[in-house]
């Protein structure tokens, strides 16, 4: 991989890192809201389904952590098993793709 | 310190002896008041195993030739006392971590030199001896950068400390990546560019995780991480800008 692409997911780990910071501050925040209102299931999904804001909050929120988990996992192959190149590349799109299918659907299952 | 102990009794020196194969060799060393670990190393070698090999040059902590690994620790030996580190009267030297070892307490520092190099840590003049010195501002903010960094000896202690070295063979290390940023913030110098793309990327700047060994560690109180923080910064900045192009 070049050193440009280097730098650009260096980059990527870095924006995705302040934009989890946000959505795990504002997503803990709303679990507590939650319980301590005494919301039920139905409540919250109705609230979900009426909304735009919050699929689409969830929706960036998935693929944030899938890009970030996917290039903190590339790290870790590299450097603890030492596990470089195409390989290791691919297989860390293999799980930002995963993740990302993972957290998208739960979103669309919820919204839709 | 314990005064009580300066100048009586004896020191327990365990000393890796050979290769990467050694082991380590027990010597009894009599203390001394204001005793450094290179004094200790000394004694042996000239008292007790002329065959024990080390590095020391200076004394004086300017060379940066008599770094070993002090009870686990990098450290430069001929400034450390050994009042600080021994713990009950015991101490183990080896050579330095993270480069192969020639023999005893000597490391091949070759290879950690030749990182130097290849984050092109050589001055790339744009003026020739025909033209006017250059005025260079010392309170403007890039020589007081330069200036922070600027003193590293390259004993190679910050290189041994860091974990990342430790995982990735090819990672620059803290000391070439200062080093680099002494000259990125050097307003004479003509190699920017090719010099962010050198330290860019996850054998360079990118590949630091903050840990902070380096600036725990240095002898002279230099932080490469904050060295290795400003060339993220700019080989960014670089990037998004679209000059000084990577390769």
């Amino acid at each position: 991989m070049s050193r440009r692409a280097e730098v650009a997911l260096w980059a990527a780990q870095r924006l995705t890192a302040a934009l989890l910071a946000a959505f795990v501050l504002v997503h803990l925040a709303t679990i507590v809201y939650a319980v301590r209102a005494g919301l039920s299931a139905a409540a919250i999904l109705a609230r979900v389904h009426s909304s735009l804001a919050w699929p689409a909050f969830y929706a960036l929120f998935a693929l944030a952590a899938a890009i970030h988990g996917a290039i903190g996992l590339r790290t870790v192959a590299a450097e603890w098993l030492s596990w470089r190149g195409r390989g290791a590349d691919a297989a860390a799109v293999g799980v930002a793709i995963a993740l990302a299918v993972a957290g998208l659907r739960a979103v669309v299952a919820v919204a839709a | 310190m314990d005064s009580a102990q300066a100048g009586s009794g004896e020191l327990a020196v365990d000393v890796w002896r050979g290769g990467d194969d050694g082991r380590y060799q027990r010597f009894a060393v009599p203390r001394r008041a204001s005793q450094t670990v290179l004094d200790v190393v000394t004694h042996i070698q000239r008292f007790l195993d002329p065959t024990l090999s080390y590095r020391f040059a200076c004394r004086v902590g300017m060379c940066g030739s008599c770094a070993m690994t002090v009870n686990g620790k990098p450290r430069w030996t001929c400034r450390t006392h050994v009042d600080k580190v021994a713990r009950d009267g015991r101490l183990t030297l080896g050579p330095l971590a993270n480069m192969p070892v020639v023999r005893d307490l000597v490391a091949d520092m070759g290879g950690f030199f030749d990182k130097w190099a290849l984050a092109r840590g050589q001055f790339a003049p744009t003026a020739t001896r025909a033209d006017p010195f250059a005025v260079v501002d010392p309170a403007s903010a890039a020589r007081r950068e330069a200036d922070a960094a600027i003193e590293c000896i390259g004993c190679g202690v910050c290189y041994a400390a860091c974990d990342v070295v430790a995982w990735n063979p090819a990672y620059l290390g803290p000391a070439a990546l200062n080093r680099a940023w002494t000259l990125v913030n050097d307003v004479r110098d003509g190699a920017r560019g090719k010099r962010l793309a050198a330290v860019a990327g996850d054998a360079g700047c990118h590949a630091c995780h903050t840990l902070m060994s380096c600036t725990e560690l240095c002898p002279k109180a230099l932080s490469p991480t904050r060295s290795i923080a400003g060339l993220k910064r700019e080989s960014l900045r670089a990037l998004l800008s679209g000059k000084d192009a990577a390769p």
